[in-house]
């Protein structure tokens, strides 16, 4: 256990303020370039920019891109078996929101 | 250390085929995988069937198991023999960032760690991994921002080339502002980079530290994204008449207009009170009808003259 500094560490609001290539997101998620480019395929990311030849994602996807790969690696889902889970998630996620739990 | 059933774990027989085992992994792993479980405890069930999973889907770890299964019962103090896992030839990498048990590492440790979890090669060399951990707040931390003692449970390899879990606490000064799913990134918090030897520019930079929040449940406010949600328990004649009735909101006690003819479940919004994001979320109150109690003469009377008074069918609607 390291020891408590005296001064707060100060970060940034991920989502808010990264831009990530696909470069990016490969090497965060420890996966090929071949992999994500896949994933924006099957619909699992969305693409926030094109600028230059190159896509653009917000800090947002880096999540879903980690959750895409558990689901795939933990639960050996192919990627339409993915896209499915994430949208069922989202769903589920909103319709508890909605009832005010969790 | 204790004995693992695996084939128990699993719910399988000892002589389940491959195929049996692989069908019992899915079904469990569907079952307790975090992301989309809502049973108790499901992150321990999820490794302790991954652990399983790992050991009785290789031949030559299952084989090895076995031989030494025979004999044992599960949670029994148990030792590995010295001589274990001689004449099999462990291969493939380790489970992905869940630490498995002591028996489990005692066993299988350092020839199935080796080169499991480290980043597959060519991923900006030099440069030390990020780490994700996951932390629960309080909605205040982000309504007002401020520095919050933090304990992360980060994964490290240890001198044995083994995947441990160590406890970590930092002092953080949170973000105002940070919704639930949202991450704090600090830079330059993560794995120190392998091999100090900086020679490019990129190399021995140490990895970001990502603290991805959740907000434990407020007893007054529910959120949802970067609105807040409050149900607001009003008179009847409160709501039938208009009145003006105090409120609490995340940035004190206001006077909030309840216009005439709300009924239950009327919603007003305060805009920009809710989570103070960019853009900021708003603040609903949800208008709730409470009921006096018709509990002494006097209420009942009250009733009696206001059912006498209003000619009101609230069954209407039902065709009855």
């Amino acid at each position: 256990m390291s020891s408590l500094q005296d001064r707060p560490l100060t970060g940034v609001i991920f989502e808010e303020s990264a831009v990530l290539t696909v470069s990016d997101l490969s090497r965060m998620c420890a996966v090929e370039e071949r992999h994500i480019v896949e994933y924006v395929e099957e619909g699992v990311l969305n693409v926030a920019e094109v600028s230059s030849s190159e896509w653009h994602f917000t800090g947002a996807a880096l999540r879903r891109a980690r959750l895409a790969l558990r689901l795939e690696r933990d639960l050996e889902l192919n990627l339409a078996g993915v896209a499915l889970a994430l949208q069922l998630i989202e769903e589920l996620e909103r319709l508890r929101n909605e009832l005010g739990r969790n | 250390m204790e004995f693992k059933d695996y084939y128990k774990v699993m719910g399988v027989a000892r002589d389940a085929t491959e195929a049996q085992i692989k069908q019992a992994y899915r079904k469990l792993a569907r079952k307790y995988h975090p992301d989309v479980s809502k049973e108790k405890n499901a992150e321990a069930h999820f490794k302790e069937v991954g652990e399983a999973y790992e050991v009785l889907k290789s031949p030559e770890k299952r084989a090895a198991y076995d031989q030494l299964g025979q004999g044992h019962s599960p949670g029994e103090n148990f030792r590995p023999p010295p001589d274990f896992g001689s004449g099999f030839e462990f291969s493939g990498a380790g489970g992905g960032d869940s630490s498995y048990s002591d028996f489990f590492d005692a066993l299988f440790g350092g020839q199935a760690r080796a080169g499991g979890s480290q980043p597959r090669g060519g991923f900006r060399p030099g440069r030390g991994e990020d780490h994700h951990a996951k932390v629960l707040l309080d909605l205040d931390a982000s309504l007002r921002g401020g520095a919050r003692t933090l304990t992360l449970r980060v994964p490290e390899i240890d001198a044995e080339g083994r995947l441990v879990s160590k406890e970590r606490v930092l002092n953080v000064q949170v973000p105002k502002g940070i919704l639930a799913g949202q991450n704090i990134r600090l830079a330059g918090q993560g794995a120190p980079a392998p091999g100090q030897g900086a020679r490019a520019p990129d190399q021995g930079k140490p990895g970001d530290l990502f603290i991805e929040v959740e907000f434990q449940p407020h007893p007054l406010y529910r959120v949802d994204g970067r609105d807040l949600y409050l149900d607001l328990p009003v008179a009847p004649w409160e709501a039938a008449l208009g009145a003006s009735v105090k409120t609490p909101t995340p940035t004190g006690t206001v006077d909030l207009k309840i216009p005439p003819a709300s009924h239950a479940g009327s919603k007003l919004r305060l805009k920009g009170r809710g989570i103070p994001a960019s853009p900021a979320g708003d603040f609903y109150v949800v208008l709730q009808i409470a009921l006096p109690p018709a509990n002494d003469e006097q209420a009942k009377a009250a009733y009696a003259a206001m059912a006498q008074a209003l000619p009101f069918n609230p069954r209407a609607g039902l065709g009855v």
